[in-house]
């Protein structure tokens, strides 16, 4: 980079929902930083940097791209890839795009049955609607467009080559100003950590940063949140109370279990654990107190949904990612 | 010829979209077609999970107005295990909420809408944003709007232990209280709000009714429609953003009907357009009758302004004076000028303010009974809050272990679809003449149009579509107009997208 | 050419491994589909290895420990027998047949049991067909649409 260009940077959303970009507004004061530090080319929520002006770029003008969102259609697929052309350094920010997050969820069901619930069968649809939305429509001479809906969700990694990874959903605004200033330095002769590492995010699991009174943890009975009411001082699993806290990555400020209630997992596996869900899944035959499988079987009925809980965020980038059934 | 134009993707708005305007060979615009282009499925996949899990699973539909969702499923949720929650939850939700709208109301008016009016619509693209704003009017004011968001975000922090993405209600109640210490830290912060919710309404005086030519694009430019308004209302006909009825009023200022949130499927039913994957909520009772305004129309909008125009008073003093104000120059109600919205937001946040102040001092906010334990599942709820963009109806089913059977969402901005477009086309045919070109000015007073209700499109967005055959017909006046054939032979394996 | 299934299976150096062998060597003839991975324990079998097993190719995964209360090292096998159901849970939420993932004790002398073992697994995959898991997971452009 030359001394006093400013970076060129472009923030987008795939599917996605705002919040990590309000991560980003959430940096409060530090936006004026940024706005120093760089010149945001395309942000659509606070910029009006359109797509022809990043198809107008030269491969690598952008300095750095921070990409949130899951990719769940035609359009989310190409403009990463647009925009892996232009950019040096790519980051899947935020869980969706890191791991699928909650859009992810779509991947334990199907299409048609997410198409026959949205415009057939639902208790608001028009009576006798038989119209459903088209990838293209003929108006006059001319053809609407919309994106091709994909079978399943993707996380960035699967469509481009991603540089660098910051999990949470959305990740925590002073994790977001170590990443931005990380990057800013490299103006300065800093470097980056090697391709490919998780940034932004504790290599520790969340118990380390949890304030609760931990001990033995035997668990002979699940609890769903709203059957008791948990002791705010004391480890929610040694409660009987899920929380994906032994397994999932610190860095967020430990918000749920201050709210008491438990981790779901949203900023990942710690480093080297290639299934999140699994991970938990070991966690929690550790600490179950039974030798009896009839009764394992039984404690295991206080957790109903199993998957949903520990695939919560990251059904996508499980090694089984999505469902076989049709 | 026909030409093209395209504003891809749609800025300064929550979520994606595109504007397709098409011209005829003289060069006015013959047709224009607002295009939401996202869905995610949120209606489907939340089935099989557990009911109480879904307040923190839906306020990922969006990461602007996540405690809309939040609170109108916690509703829904309650509704599942009987309804009984503890008096002081419900206080400790709304206080909450009100920081939420907030909050969510100064990232709209600063960061989205303000650029418009303060740098002008057709200033610079690379300076028409927040940071545009800030350079322009300086640190100490756009200071002061940093920190004045900050500080709701905090407060619900505070109160609920998340802004973004509360995990905090649960059915009977919430998860934590507020205890005497915590709120003794709320209180000069909410103090210093109100003072800013007033500062807001003198800046849009001095920057937007200071000057004839935005006060004149207000109150006779084309953005505007002969449609109706709903909102929700408390007894009083004030407006209450987390409970109470529904009311429709038509732009004669009648009310079309009023109904309690479980009612909601006999009123509101949606319509499908296949160049869009967002649905086009109507008055069901009407019956669908196109992109139509009139008195007779079937459309409706649920935004700020609407809110303001359904209700008969504000419910808190403040409030009560700017909504005069805001009515008493305007000349009307209802009010049919959309970009109007822009000064109901600012009225809002002076009831969302006093709101907060009169929790303050409610001796009750700090109690510890915030929460009951349901004692049966019954299966069923509907929870309507009012979104900050709109009417939020949330409508879930569980079975007898309370694991979620079925979900049907009614969603803030999807309750606008139909006016976006109609206004987004009406816009389009004033601004964009025969011969001569648009420039990108002329397109951002285009996008100025669904700027005012503020969208937030990963809300609306909830649904999935495939690749179908598909007869479309459009009727007018009992005759089919136009008709749309779609791959009636066979889905062809390879449809191209952009 | 009809299908043959191909199951991986983590036996247990203790037990269920030298059952496989006793098979062997007692010239107990079964199907050849299985392929072996001797584990210490049945304790040592991660989750995230059966899952791999799916998600590279495999069209059954079989687990084999010692019998509750016999486990070389006293309670890995436990362990295994905790873990199981929740793995189950997950492939059924995955569309994944109980049929493809079994955990069963086998203990040093029960040769035939093993062999048994085998040949019911074997034909039932046979009858169910080949795991669709890992062709669906290819991330090129034709599993998008």
């Amino acid at each position: 980079m030359a001394e006093n260009k400013k970076l060129q940077v472009a923030l987008y959303w795939g599917a996605a929902c705002g919040g990590c970009d309000v991560a980003v507004l959430d940096t409060n004061e530090f936006i004026l930083d940024i706005a120093r530090a760089a010149d945001i080319r395309l942000w659509p929520i606070a910029v009006d940097g359109k797509y022809k002006d990043v198809e107008a770029m030269a491969d690598g003008e952008l300095d750095l791209c921070l990409f949130n969102g899951a990719v769940r259609n035609s359009e989310n697929e190409e403009i990463a890839k647009l925009l892996r052309r232009k950019s040096k350094v790519m980051v899947a920010f935020g869980s969706c795009a890191y791991m699928g997050g909650i859009p992810g969820l779509a991947n334990l069901t199907t299409r048609e049955a997410i198409v026959d619930r949205a415009y057939f069968h639902n208790p608001s649809i028009q009576p006798g609607n038989h119209t459903m939305p088209q990838s293209e429509t003929q108006v006059g001479a001319e053809t609407l467009h919309l994106p091709r809906f994909y079978k399943r969700v993707y996380k960035l990694s699967d469509v481009v080559d991603v540089d660098y990874f910051v999990p949470g959903c959305p990740p925590a605004p002073a994790q977001v100003k170590g990443v931005v200033r990380a990057v800013i330095a490299t103006a300065d002769g800093g470097s980056l950590p090697p391709k490919g590492t998780v940034v932004g995010a504790s290599d520790r699991a969340l118990c380390d940063d949890c304030s609760r009174a931990k001990a033995e943890k035997k668990i002979a009975r699940f609890y769903r949140p709203f059957q008791v009411v948990q002791d705010p001082k004391r480890c929610l699993l040694e409660q009987g109370i899920v929380c994906m806290g032994p397994v999932t990555r610190s860095g967020c400020g430990v918000r749920c279990p201050d709210s008491n209630m438990g981790c779901r997992g949203c900023y990942g596996p710690l480093p080297g654990v290639h299934d999140h869900g699994a991970r938990f899944l070991s966690a929690l035959a550790s600490v179950i107190d039974s030798k009896d499988r009839t009764e394992i079987d039984a404690i295991l009925d206080g957790i109903p949904d199993f998957i949903g809980t520990a695939y919560r965020f990251g059904v996508p980038a499980s090694l089984l990612q999505r469902s076989v059934r049709s | 010829m026909t030409r093209r134009i395209v504003i891809d993707p749609i800025t300064r708005l929550e979520g994606h979209g595109k504007v397709e305007i098409f011209l005829d060979a003289g060069g006015a615009v013959e047709d224009c077609y607002f295009q939401i282009p996202e869905l995610r499925g949120f209606e489907r996949f939340v089935v099989g999970r557990p009911i109480e899990e879904l307040p923190r699973i839906v306020t990922r539909i969006c990461g602007v107005c996540p405690a809309s969702h939040h609170m109108a499923s916690a509703k829904a949720v309650d509704g599942c295990f009987g309804g009984e929650v503890a008096p002081v939850a419900h206080k400790l939700r709304d206080m909450y909420y009100h920081a939420h709208y907030i909050h969510s109301h100064i990232a709209h008016f600063y960061a989205l809408a303000a650029p418009d009016f303060i740098m002008g619509p057709d200033a610079d693209p690379a300076v028409r944003n927040i940071l545009g704003v800030v350079a322009k009017v300086g640190l100490e004011i756009g200071g002061q709007v940093i920190r004045a968001r900050a500080l709701a975000q905090d407060i619900q922090q505070r109160i609920g232990g998340r802004s973004t993405h509360p995990v905090w209600c649960l059915p009977g109640g919430v998860s934590k209280g507020l205890t005497q210490p915590e709120l003794e830290e709320i209180k000069p912060m909410v103090k210093e709000l109100a003072g800013f919710t007033q500062f807001s309404l003198q800046l849009f005086r001095d920057i937007v009714l200071g000057n004839k030519g935005y006060v004149d694009l207000i109150l006779n430019g084309p953005y505007s429609l002969d449609v109706h308004n709903m909102g929700l209302v408390d007894a009083d006909n004030a407006p209450n953003f987390y409970d109470g009825m529904v009311r429709v009023v038509d732009f004669e200022g009648k009310e079309i009907c009023k109904y309690k949130p479980t009612e909601y499927a006999e009123y509101v039913a949606e319509h499908v357009e296949p160049w869009s994957y967002l649905k086009f909520p109507y008055l069901k009772k009407r019956g669908w009758k196109g992109f139509v305004e009139g008195i007779d129309s079937s459309i409706y909008c649920a935004t700020p302004l609407a809110r303001l125009n359904v209700a008969d008073r504000m419910a808190t003093p403040g409030a009560e004076e700017a909504y005069q104000e805001m009515y008493t120059t305007l000349g009307r109600k209802p009010c049919k000028a959309l970009l109007a919205n822009h000064w109901a937001r600012l009225v809002e946040m002076v009831q969302n303010a006093e709101m907060m102040e009169r929790y303050c001092a409610d001796p009750e906010i700090t109690s510890d009974q915030f929460r009951v334990i349901p004692r049966g599942i019954t299966g069923e709820g509907i929870g309507i809050v009012e979104a900050m963009r709109g009417t939020l109806t949330h409508h879930y089913t569980c079975d007898d272990k309370g694991i979620c059977t079925s979900a049907n969402l009614i969603v803030g901005t999807t309750n606008n679809n139909a006016p976006i477009q109609m206004v987004t086309k009406k816009v389009a045919r004033t601004l964009i003449q025969p011969g001569k070109d648009p420039d990108q000015g002329i397109l951002n007073m285009v996008e100025m149009a669904f700027r005012a209700f503020d969208p937030c499109y990963s809300c609306a967005t909830h649904s999935l579509p495939g690749q179908m055959p598909l007869i479309v017909r459009i009727h007018k006046g009992g005759e089919v107009c136009r008709e749309f054939r779609r791959n009636v032979d066979r889905v062809r394996p390879d449809g191209a997208s952009r | 050419m009809s299908f043959e299934p191909r199951i991986v299976a983590f036996l247990c150096n203790w037990c269920s491994y030298t059952g496989a062998d006793l098979a062997g060597t007692s010239r107990i003839q079964y199907q050849p589909n299985v392929r072996v991975i001797r584990v210490m324990c049945s304790g040592r079998v991660d989750p995230a290895f059966v899952l791999q097993a799916l998600a590279t190719g495999a069209d059954g995964v079989l687990v084999c420990g010692c019998h509750p209360g016999d486990c070389h090292y006293s309670e890995g096998n436990y362990k295994a027998m905790r873990r199981f159901p929740l793995l189950e849970r997950i492939l059924a939420a995955y569309g994944v047949p109980k049929e493809r993932v079994r955990l069963e004790w086998v203990s040093a002398s029960e040769g035939q049991r093993f062999a048994d073992l085998v040949n019911d697994m074997t034909d039932r995959l046979r009858a169910l067909g080949p795991s669709p898991i890992k062709s669906g997971l290819r991330t090129d452009a034709v599993e998008r649409y």
